[in-house]
């Protein structure tokens, strides 16, 4: 072994043993940043005796909140599952398009319209179920799912039109233009080239659309408050605020249950997230 | 690069794409035709646009000109009051109060989740085993329904049997009444920073990453530590991802509603502008009474202020991208 590669060998031993203390570090971070989450775990698997005493693990870990969660919680689950599915379908109908639209096509007004999807993102959600909890009053549709599919979308609509367009821009111009050789409408260009193309960044504005519409509480919690069982599982979890006599057990349950997508989102998309993300929207 | 894009990221790279597109001069001739198309993509966005955003918001402006009770949707009487409401609500004892901390609470949490974000930032931008893998967990608190954040951090504060006292009674600190009315601010103060540190780290991350390497490496040739390098090189080669993490972090603050409303109903200190008007619009927490006209006033405010960001927003990404 040459001096220059056991200099070099020292000295990269040496950055190892630095980068570890850093991990040390990160770990630790991360432990008190998720506290909060392994908390309610803990106390969804803690007996229900045993809660107020505030174990730091569950002794004897039972799933009995887990059972009251099946028996009581299925109908807002199914509820949230058909709201989150509604939205993602009405949020790619109306996005995919107007990316194209405003990223492909000489849109007159396009710098209009990008800055009012900005502004859209900015507008208080309370505003918005004022708005709409006058006109579903009127219309006669509070406590419906279409309805609260329609005001959940609004929080979507903005961010999948605008990743579409950061996406679509980026496709290389000949693709679209071998295409149109060919004698493609506009349509079927879009429909055969730009969409499958862009597929991963459909993934991704399906993936938040569905989680931000799973996570909605405001929407539900005014235009959908008497919606009973037809009500999303948040308001599954904030029943269980009112009631007289609050059971943490089978509500943190229910919470670490309302938490999959966020674990799907976390694990399996990871992939189209970032392929999304690196393809378009990454722009320097 | 793997992390999650943030609704106000995608912003941050989307809208200067279209301006990019050249037009060819034989495109130009026959405009028409892709005008049309265009139009007929975008079709659906606008009518979108018009029912789902335009509406709800003229409805809420309008019901401020209002007066709005709960009877006007069985004889469907409101009378126009011009600006008499605005008066009035801004007339009113509570008016100051919630802007006070409104204020408080928009300040605190964006100040200590900037900070906290740009020292998580600055210590993941380099990569160490595992880096990756933390980061991600970072973003949970983020990703995760707001209603089961808020709900844990309600039961965490519990007096007699929350955790947090518990820890702070290991310390000999007494327990802290956390959800009262006086301490409601600063509780949901710390979980809102909580909530707000992933897209801090996000962003900011994101902007770190843009730095040029060289820069350090002419730095630490001259000899310059860590310390100085952070504030030399990073600081300032983040200006813009900061003022632009600041400006969608303050209006975010602004307009939450769900933390708070989860944790004490708004109730004693925590009552900000837009629980307010969620309040008063919806008859619960603080407000027994439903005040429709109130609240729309109060959003209304809200939107005004919303409105004038997005102005202060283009303005800063355009002179960004004039660099």
């Amino acid at each position: 072994m040459s001096t220059t590669a056991r200099v070099h060998a020292a000295r990269h031993g040496n950055r190892v043993r630095r980068s570890w203390w850093r991990t040390a570090i990160g770990v630790v971070l991360t432990l008190v940043m998720l506290f909060p989450v392994y908390w309610m775990v803990n106390v969804s698997l803690t007996p229900r005796t045993a809660i107020r005493a505030g174990r730091l693990f569950p002794a004897s870990p039972t799933l009995e909140h887990y059972a009251i969660v099946l028996r009581e919680q299925l109908p807002h689950l199914l509820t949230s599952v058909v709201v989150g599915l509604g939205t993602v379908a009405l949020t790619l109908v109306v996005a995919a398009p107007a990316g194209y639209a405003l990223s492909r096509l000489l849109l007159p007004g396009r710098r209009v319209l990008n800055f009012l999807l900005i502004v859209a993102q900015m507008i208080p959600a309370v505003v918005m179920a004022l708005g709409f909890y006058s006109i579903y009053s009127r219309l006669g549709v509070l406590d419906t799912i279409p309805g609260l599919i329609l005001a959940d979308s609004t929080i979507a609509v903005p961010f999948g039109v605008m990743l579409f367009v950061a996406f679509m821009s980026g496709i290389p111009r000949e693709l679209l233009q071998a295409a149109q050789i060919d004698g493609a409408s506009h349509w079927r260009t879009f429909r055969s080239v730009v969409l499958p193309v862009s597929r991963n960044s459909a993934v991704t504005v399906a993936l938040f659309a569905f989680l931000w519409a799973w996570s909605d509480f405001l929407f539900a919690s005014t235009l959908n408050r008497g919606g009973g069982s037809l009500r999303p599982i948040t308001m599954g979890i904030y029943d269980y605020i009112g009631s007289q006599n609050q059971e943490w057990g089978p509500m943190m349950a229910t919470a670490v249950v309302a938490c999959v997508p966020t674990a799907i989102l976390l694990v399996v998309a990871q992939r189209y997230v970032a392929a999304g993300v690196t393809a378009g929207a990454v722009k320097d | 690069m793997w992390f999650v894009k943030t609704s106000s990221a995608a912003v941050l790279a989307a809208p200067t794409e279209a301006d990019e597109v050249v037009v060819p001069p034989r495109a130009r001739r026959r405009i028409r035709p892709t005008t049309w198309a265009a139009l007929g993509f975008v079709a659906p966005l606008l009518v979108y646009v018009v029912v789902l955003y335009a509406y709800p918001l003229y409805e809420n402006v309008s019901m401020s000109l209002h007066r709005f009770t709960r009877a006007t949707y069985v004889t469907g009487e409101a009378p126009f009051t011009g600006l008499d409401v605005y008066r009035e609500v801004i007339a009113s004892p509570q008016f100051w109060t919630t802007v006070r901390q409104t204020t408080v609470f928009v300040v605190v949490s964006l100040v200590v989740q900037y900070v906290g974000g740009l020292a998580l930032a600055a210590f993941f931008r380099r990569s160490f085993p595992l880096s990756s893998l933390l980061r991600a967990l970072f973003l949970v608190p983020w990703l995760m329904p707001i209603i089961v954040s808020g709900t844990t951090w309600q039961w965490m504060m519990d007096a007699d049997s929350g955790v947090l006292n518990r820890f702070l009674g290991l310390v000999g600190i007494d327990p802290v009444w956390w959800l009262n009315a006086d301490h409601a601010l600063a509780s949901v103060t710390i979980a809102n920073i909580w909530l707000g540190i992933p897209f801090n780290l996000v962003i900011l991350y994101s902007g770190m990453q843009g730095i040029p390497d060289e820069l350090y490496e002419a730095a630490s040739l001259d000899g310059a530590g860590a310390w100085r390098q952070f504030w030399s090189i990073t600081f300032p080669m983040l200006r813009p991802v900061s003022a632009i993490t600041l400006l969608l972090g303050f209006v975010y603050t602004l307009k939450v509603v769900d933390i708070i409303w989860i944790m004490t109903m708004g109730t004693g200190s925590s009552q900000t502008l837009a629980t307010w008007a969620y309040s008063m619009a919806f008859g619960k927490g603080s407000s027994a009474v439903i005040k429709y006209s109130e609240a729309s006033v109060v959003g209304t405010i809200l939107l005004v202020v919303a409105l004038v960001m997005g102005f202060v927003y283009l303005a800063a990404q355009r002179r960004q991208e004039e660099r």
